[in-house]
């Protein structure tokens, strides 16, 4: 299912869809598929989940939300999944991953939340810590100060 | 300031945008507007930097190999030392953070051993250690969040 075409569609499409009348035709010329092709993929990519999400890709820095937060704990590998769950229930959380843990680094659980301003996202990240078991996990907040890139992945075509 | 119309389209169609011929055009019926005025007003959130683009959020790991990756770098470095890492097409974001881990960025690569010859390049063109924290396991990715934009 994976193919070279599907692999340059979504290259094509990470670049950002035409906005003109008939963008899957573009899409299509530049890959040398049919306009009703490329649809048909795009739907398939999306029904198997390598497509998570399409559409507006919003800048949130420029719509005022500025402040952007990287939380990061470190909790007990079995507590993991639980604590991950908890993150979840809040609406302002956008994502949770587990990442390793090195020497110069103890923290195994983040998550990221955006805010129209820091005291905002401050408020909410009290309302995940006001949770009692939250306060035993050793625990950063990583604000974000300059942006020096942000765009959608490039992927290698060869 | 934005229109009601923008508004709309910034909110409503961050997920299931319509794959179909004229996806537009049917955006606009839902909306009762003309499909020029919806790619008018899409050209101008995207000239005024509103949206990055109309596209596919990808998870990590789905294709190719990719790394959350972090740096520690003296304040009076750190421009120059973004300005170097932002050269590699590899790398998709950069940010800098209030830590004395202070610039952090994501990088994703055909295969390990790509990740692994961009990363050491980084570090030989930089002259400092990369810290590598890939995907273990993903709770959640959604990016798209009801948006307030009463004060916009």
């Amino acid at each position: 299912m994976f193919d070279v075409i599907n692999q340059q569609l979504l290259a094509h499409v990470a670049e950002g869809l035409p906005i003109c009348s008939r963008p899957y035709a573009v899409i299509g010329e530049r890959l040398n598929i049919s306009e009703t092709d490329v649809i048909k993929r795009l739907k398939h990519l999306q029904a198997s989940g390598i497509i998570k999400r399409f559409g507006v890709i919003v800048k949130h820095a420029v719509l005022g939300y500025r402040a952007n937060a990287m939380c990061v704990w470190h909790v007990p590998e079995e507590k993991i999944d639980e604590i991950a769950q908890y993150l979840l229930e809040f609406p302002f959380v956008t994502l949770c991953y587990q990442r390793p843990m090195l020497p110069e680094w103890h923290y195994n659980l983040y998550c990221m939340i955006h805010g129209k301003d820091k005291s905002t996202v401050l408020a909410q990240l009290a309302r995940i810590n006001s949770r009692p078991q939250m306060q035993t996990f050793p625990h950063q907040v990583l604000f974000s100060r300059r942006c020096f890139k942000q765009r959608g992945a490039i992927y290698n075509l060869n | 300031m934005l229109t009601n119309l923008q508004k709309k389209l910034l909110n409503d169609f961050q997920r299931d945008f319509p794959l179909s011929l004229t996806p537009y055009a049917d955006i606009a019926a839902q909306l009762n507007v003309t499909e020029n005025e919806v790619l008018q007003a899409l050209r101008e959130l995207n000239d005024q930097k509103f949206i990055s683009r109309i596209g596919a959020i990808i998870p990590p790991n789905q294709i190719g190999v990719s790394t959350l990756a972090a740096i520690s770098v003296p304040e009076n470095e750190l421009e120059s030392v973004a300005a170097q890492i932002n050269r590699f097409s590899e790398v998709n974001h950069n940010y800098e953070r209030e830590n004395a881990l202070n610039l952090w960025f994501v990088l994703i690569a055909t295969d390990a051993a790509h990740l692994n010859n961009v990363i050491r390049a980084i570090e030989n063109e930089t002259g400092y250690d990369v810290l590598r924290f890939p995907l273990e396991k993903e709770f959640f990715i959604d990016l798209s969040f009801q948006l307030d934009l009463t004060n916009v």
